[in-house]
């Protein structure tokens, strides 16, 4: 039995008193816990900013990679060892903005592994610069002036890209976070959340107080996840009335299972010393 | 070999021209490959436009008796598939070479040739395609092909073979069709007078094969074990990512065309974090790309197999042409210091053997390895004999397969002697794998503590060292010394310059002229040892390269303290050709 205690390191955590990060570590930890997942079984990549440090903090495998290549990181050890749970974590400067490209790529591929955003619309580990989802108007040391450009909608492009899970969390209520991440792991294909996390130092505008107002719960309004039109929809509604919880969720081959091969052994198990190439050589004959 | 008076025996060097989407590259291999069926070396090189129609592209095929290491400059018989080819080579055919082509596209005379000695063969090959054949304009190149068979009194058989092997049976009837047509045209219409023949060979030993470098860089990650090869297509490396890819499910391996080359070695590095042998090919732009991604596998102690083929930069440059500008480039690539190995290939079979290498030292090391290469080695084909697939061993390193039987916490970073820890990847029992792009302690948590910033830099360039010793003890060869030691000059060069370099030497040796080479395949570690040694004992040294501002005498520089006496050096896209060299170092003699 996987228990919180085997999830600690004796790292001391360096994030802001009341930063959203506490929420979504607390999440995934338990997340861990409920499923019963063995530490040497999960592996997390985490990328460049104030989320990147949460690699230290969990006792799992991780690779620590460089900023915005979570997602192809999280792929090459996911292709090489099926058997591993990969989670990748990222900021939204990190995935929405210099990794951006990865995004649908991985979406469209349906790689069986999760993404987590921690989504505070800013660059906080840079102290505080605007990002692709940082709204319109809001004034950072980048934008003196309040930003000119609207911020980007992720939930919608995943949907459009044809994402076979998606969803939203808020690091101020990890349990329903903690949920979202069973779900999302539980799931055989790309598995999203884009995760509110307040960055309580240089986000003066969306604070916890702004996100606790505006959320609601998609399943407590009888949303129907199966429907891809509805999800979209939803995936608009922001001012005032901000959803939370699965927006799409399909069953789809994923990457490997697409392969024929890809069915066997994990390629990490697979030791071969003695690979036959004689018939390549024959064929140049 | 000098047959009755004035013929030429297996000696010839032919070229095949015509617009680019006329099948010149594919009617060159067909050729080339009848070619050494019948026991004869060839070595084939294309020369092609970066567009899909239109344009001038041609193969140019040498044979011989014996081995040939690159092409020539003269033409024997040019095989014109349009007018415009016949122009542009007509003045680089030997006298009395001979030219095919289609008399429909041309007319030739010896006024309009301004030449008296060639020999013309006007076939009317879109005719007999469209007529006789009823087929497509394509036909048209096995139909010239049919005919140079003809031409050198050749043995049509092989080359039907060699169709018969390489298309679905419907289409390798009608091109055997063709080819026999072509055979017949020259049989009946034109006297026996072209100088040139090719005949069979005996073949002793193991038949051989006909391939290209990328196959053989391809063929030797395959052999290595390599289970995910990721790329993004960029001239002149996508050959490997098509050589992988059709090879993908035989063996059992995951190929990845991936949205770009930065992603492209971030998947790389995944996979061989988590475990397997992961490669990824690309040329100078998209080394660009993965030049972060490079320094993280570098600080994470990542095995990574990176092969670049260089074209002529800066930027897009000459899309499809060849260069060695890069050198510079792979040694410093990426920001910060952090060891990696660059091996520079010079032919195919190099192409083979060093691949299988390079895994070997990115696990037993932990660290990136750079095959630098470039369009000339990894385009061209060259007969060659079947590869020894047992020559190179494969090592794994450090690597902890099954469970973890340490008694302390494992460390995935652990400071040892030569600076290379246990490898454990994750799923290990007993174990938790950590590491990061960040400063990290042993375990690989996060530091920016000074002393372990130290203790880390350390251990990690500690690495290099112990592989230069092991380099050196094994005696692996790092470098490779052609011709004797008593000689009036040595030529120093790394790359594909080592077949044209041969050739030119071989020239020189008809003329008394002895000279060596000394052949850098190791760029990094820098084998500074032996490049000493030998440079001692030059009376003179001639560097050979393909780049503007002569990298490896720069190299030479800071590793042996010396200067070069002299720089033989091309730009211009095109690898050199033997006579020229041969000339320039007559010239620096």
């Amino acid at each position: 039995m996987t228990t919180l205690k085997d999830l600690k390191t004796p790292i001391n955590i360096v994030w802001c008193p009341g930063c959203g990060n506490f929420g979504i570590l607390s999440a995934f930890k338990n997340a861990l816990v409920e499923l019963d997942l063995e530490r040497e079984q999960v592996a997390m990549v985490t990328g460049i900013g104030c989320h990147g440090k949460i690699v230290d903090y969990a006792n799992v495998n991780g690779f620590h990679g460089i900023h915005g290549r979570v997602i192809p990181l999280a792929t090459g050890i996911k292709l090489a060892n099926k058997n591993l749970t990969v989670i990748g974590f990222a900021g939204d400067a990190d995935c929405y903005d210099e990794g951006w490209g990865h995004f649908s790529h991985a979406i469209r591929r349906n790689i069986d592994i999760t993404l987590i955003v921690h989504d505070n619309m800013i660059l906080g580990l840079t102290t505080g610069q605007t990002t692709a989802t940082s709204q319109k108007g809001f004034k950072t040391k980048s934008t003196p002036f309040g930003s000119i450009t609207p911020p980007l909608n992720p939930i919608a492009h995943a949907l459009v890209s044809n994402g076979t899970f998606v969803a939203r969390g808020f690091a101020g209520d990890p349990k329903h976070l903690q949920n979202l991440i069973v779900q999302a792991i539980k799931h055989r294909g790309f598995s999203y959340i884009d995760v509110f996390q307040p960055c309580v130092t240089f986000n003066y505008l969306n604070t916890h107080e702004w996100f606790r107002k505006s959320v609601y719960k998609l399943e407590e309004e009888g949303h129907d996840y199966t429907d891809r039109q509805k999800a979209l929809e939803k995936s608009f509604e922001w001012d005032n009335r901000i959803p939370l919880g699965v927006f799409y969720k399909e069953e789809r081959l994923t990457y490997s299972n697409n392969l024929p091969h890809g069915k066997g052994m994990p390629l990490a198990k697979i030791l071969e010393e003695n690979i036959d190439i004689t018939p390549l050589l024959e064929s140049m004959r | 070999m000098i047959g009755e008076i004035g013929m030429k025996i297996n000696e010839l060097s032919i070229l095949i021209g015509g617009e680019a989407g006329a099948g010149i590259a594919r009617s060159g291999f067909l050729f080339a490959k009848t070619c050494m069926r019948g026991g004869l070396h060839v070595f084939g090189t294309n020369d092609y436009q970066s567009l899909i129609r239109g344009g001038h592209n041609f193969y140019i095929a040498r044979i011989d008796n014996e081995k040939v290491h690159s092409q020539t400059d003269y033409i024997d018989l040019l095989i014109a598939l349009n007018a415009e080819t016949v122009m542009l080579h007509k003045d680089g055919l030997v006298p009395d070479g001979g030219i095919i082509y289609d008399k429909d596209d041309i007319t030739l005379s010896s006024s309009t040739l301004d030449r008296k000695d060639l020999k013309l063969y006007p076939i009317p090959l879109k005719k007999i395609v469209r007529e006789e054949l009823k087929e497509q304009l394509l036909m048209r190149n096995t139909v010239a092909l049919g005919a140079v068979v003809a031409r050198v009194d050749y043995d049509l058989t092989l080359l039907e073979g060699v169709l018969r092997d390489t298309f679905r049976a419907e289409v390798a009837e009608s091109n055997i069709k063709a080819a026999q047509i072509g055979y017949k045209y020259i049989k009946e219409n034109f006297k026996n007078d072209f100088e040139y023949r090719l005949k069979k060979m005996e073949i002793v030993g193991k038949r051989r094969i006909f391939l290209s470098g990328n196959e053989a860089v391809g063929l030797g990650a395959i052999r290595a074990g390599c289970k995910l090869y990721a790329a993004y297509p960029m001239t002149p490396s996508t050959g490997v990512l098509h050589f992988m890819a059709a090879n993908e499910r035989k063996y059992n391996m995951i190929v990845m065309q991936s949205e770009g080359e930065i992603a492209a070695i971030n998947m790389v590095a995944g996979a061989a974090f988590a475990g397997v042998r992961a490669m990824t090919a690309t040329s100078g732009g998209g080394f660009c790309l993965m030049s972060e991604g490079l320094g993280m596998t570098g600080i994470t102690e990542t095995p990574a197999v990176i092969m670049l083929a260089q074209r002529p930069g800066p930027s897009t440059g000459l899309p499809t042409y060849s260069s060695q500008g890069d050198l510079r480039f792979v040694i410093h690539a990426s920001q910060g210091e952090f060891p990696r190995v660059v091996i520079a290939p010079g032919d195919i079979e190099e192409c083979f053997y060093e691949t299988m290498r390079a895994f070997n030292w990115a696990e037993k090391y932990q660290l990136p390895v750079i095959l630098l290469t470039d369009k000339y080695l990894v385009e061209s084909q060259m007969s060659v004999e079947p590869f020894d697939a047992n020559r190179v061993k494969i090592e794994r390193g450090t690597l902890i397969t099954g469970e973890y039987g340490g008694e302390e916490e494992y460390k995935r970073h652990k400071i040892t002697e030569t600076g290379v820890s246990p490898r454990a990847i994750p799923l290990t029992k007993g174990t938790v794998v950590r590491t990061t792009a960040n400063e990290h302690n042993e375990y690989g948590y996060t530091t920016e503590d000074p002393n372990m910033t130290t203790k880390m830099m350390d251990k990690r360039m500690r690495k290099l060292l112990h592989l230069a010793k092991e380099l050196e003890e094994e005696n692996m060869k790092t470098t490779k010394l052609y011709g004797s030691e008593e000689v009036e000059a040595t030529i120093v060069s790394w790359g594909s310059t080592k077949g044209p370099i041969r050739e030119a030497m071989k020239l020189l040796h008809r003329e008394g002229i002895a000279v060596n080479y000394l052949q850098i395949l190791y760029l990094q570690p820098f084998p500074t040892g032996i490049v000493e040694k030998i440079m001692d004992k030059a009376k003179k040294t001639i560097v050979i390269e393909n780049n503007k501002t002569s990298q490896l005498s720069s190299l030479i520089r800071e590793y042996v303290l010396r200067d070069v006496d002299h720089k033989i050096l091309k730009y211009d896209g095109r690898p050199f050709n033997p006579s020229y060299l041969y000339q320039r170092i007559k010239d620096v003699l």
